[in-house]
């Protein structure tokens, strides 16, 4: 039987914080308060393909990528990567796994090449120039970007270069968090077209949680929608779109998000801008 | 697939310390900036030193020892003390970049990552202190007809290990407080300053004080020295030094392992590992 690419069992999360009470003296300590991030979360993913998440913010995605990454670990609940326990299995866990985020992490002071190098030592790959460059042009970069500090390139620029790095180091599961969010529809395009490629080439399990409904109606072959650290609906997008698309004819992913929510992700994603 | 592992470990050791290598490259102006700080300090010390003899401290009282006795603590400091920030702030780095979560993430041992970070501040260390020591040697008379460099040397080599243990369990502290951990850092090295004999013996220092240096690696580490540069002692009188020193480093090491996991498996309950903290 094949081991499952991700299989979570009844994990929950909840981060701890404390407010002040408008008004309160300095010295008083803030009662603590609980918020709760996933509610015993069941999911498994098989090995191949791209799994779809789309939620607002708050919604428990990125919590969902940081346990999967060993980032997080849970309060409650098992969550295995291939058969590897994210909390006792680390290091076998994350020898499998990376992950893009909507924040570029790199040396800013440092080359993509630079960048490059770093992470392919760090994954015991070799950085070959041929390789790097072979990559970065696939996802429509200028060759002559490769070694220019990171903080000179655009947003859509460094994006791309964080989505080349993941694809050098070779992951069987990739996490990818909202790694198109803020890209002009050009990049955003060259993104996806490489993402399709990659999965074309050789089998890899994608997790991608994304705000675009097009995009993840284009790449995924199934989809869960999550509020509130819940999953509220999961399949793939054409039977989301029967199940709960309501009465409109011809529903999209958006449609079905709002009749499962009564929220539109456009609005999230404008409220996000906002603040 | 043990030697894979290692093989893997390696890689990654030196892509930590080669990746420091890139980031001063690309900061270099700051590094001259530094560079002529150590140098300006050191230099400042040896007149310092200089200017005792017009303070009425003539008599018995050896003037060119005194320089030498305050010149080995000045460099040594600036030496030790790069190790020790350097290592220390191996997460405050990764948190003002933005790269803590990715570089937490690599299929590497928190021992590799740190080693790497303190193997690339040993390197540099060393080559910045030599540019100061040459230019010190250069400007002040420095008597070192009683060195014996082989001593000095080996107390040298010794004295990074517990240091390196030392620094581990600082760099803790950015990960315990994300927002406080950096500041800390400093109290830290402040402190290993005062009680460490750098600049004067601690016989001087009231009885607690004291007490804080014998358990401070930088006291047995410059005594060392002392003794080699000032006395002539050799690599057989320096044995028991360098065996506290080694036995300091058997402890502080594997200790600042021990914790640095401690808080790094904290962090991950607690959700602190993000950029923002």
């Amino acid at each position: 039987m094949n081991v499952p690419a991700i299989d979570i069992q009844g994990v929950r999360k909840a981060f701890r914080r404390r407010e002040r009470a408008a008004g309160a003296p300095f010295w008083k300590r803030a009662a603590p308060k609980d918020k709760v991030a996933l509610h015993e979360l069941d999911l498994q993913v098989e090995a191949g393909g791209i799994t779809g998440i789309l939620g607002p913010n708050g919604s428990g995605k990125s919590t969902l990528i940081r346990i999967l990454g060993t980032l997080l670990t849970p309060d409650s609940g098992t969550a295995r990567v291939f058969g590897w326990d994210v909390v006792t299995d680390a290091l076998q866990v994350r020898r499998h796994v990376n992950r893009v985020s909507v924040e570029a992490a790199f040396f800013k002071e440092l080359s993509p090449w630079e960048n490059m190098v770093y992470a392919a030592r760090l994954y015991g790959y070799a950085g070959v120039r041929s390789r790097v460059v072979e990559i970065l042009e696939g996802l429509g970069l200028p060759g002559d970007v490769i070694d220019q500090p990171m903080k000179q390139l655009s947003r859509g620029q460094q994006q791309k270069v964080a989505i080349a790095r993941s694809f050098l180091t070779a992951p069987s599961l990739l996490l990818m968090d909202e790694p198109t969010t803020g890209l002009d529809p050009r990049s955003k395009k060259d993104v996806q077209s490489a993402l399709e490629k990659l999965r074309a080439e050789r089998e890899i399990t994608v997790l991608l949680c994304t705000h675009d409904m097009d995009e993840a109606a284009a790449l995924c072959e199934r989809v869960l929608m999550m509020d509130g650290g819940r999953v509220l609906a999961d399949g793939s997008p054409d039977e989301l779109c029967r199940r709960h698309g309501g009465a409109n004819s011809g529903p999209t992913l958006e449609d079905v998000f709002m009749h499962l929510t009564g929220k539109t992700l456009e609005a999230e994603e404008l409220e996000e801008v906002a603040t | 697939m043990n030697v894979g592992i290692s093989h893997l470990e390696a890689g990654a050791l030196l892509g930590f310390a080669e990746r420091q290598m890139y980031v001063y490259k690309r900061y270099w102006v700051w590094e001259v900036v530094w560079l002529f700080y150590s140098i300006v300090s050191v230099l400042s010390i040896g007149f310092l030193a200089s200017g005792l003899g017009t303070l009425g401290a003539g008599g018995g009282f050896d003037l060119r020892r005194a320089q030498l006795y305050l010149l080995v603590g000045a460099l040594l400091w600036g030496y030790l003390s790069l190790v020790f920030m350097e290592a220390a702030y191996a997460i405050a780095w990764e948190r003002w970049e933005g790269t803590i979560e990715y570089t937490f993430m690599a299929p590497v041992r928190r021992m590799t990552h740190l080693m790497g970070i303190c193997l690339f501040a040993i390197v540099y260390g060393l080559a910045r202190t030599f540019i100061v020591l040459v230019v010190a040697i250069a400007i002040f008379d420095v008597d070192f007809s009683h060195a014996n460099f082989g001593g000095t040397l080996i107390v040298l080599a010794a004295s990074t290990v517990p240091l390196i243990g030392l620094a581990i369990l600082t760099s803790v502290l950015p990960l315990l407080s994300p927002q406080k951990g950096e500041q800390m850092s400093f109290a830290v090295q402040g402190f290993l300053l005062l009680v460490s004999g750098v600049y004067y013996p601690l016989s001087v220092l009231p009885a607690p004080l004291q007490l804080a240096g014998t358990i401070s690696p930088l006291t047995y580490a410059l005594a060392g020295m002392r003794r080699s540069l000032l006395e002539g002692a050799g690599m057989g009188d320096q044995l028991p030094t360098v065996g506290i020193l080694l036995g300091m480093g058997a402890v502080l090491i594997p200790l600042g392992i021990l914790v640095f996991s401690w808080a790094e498996r904290r962090a991950k309950r607690l959700g602190l590992l993000k950029r923002s903290g």
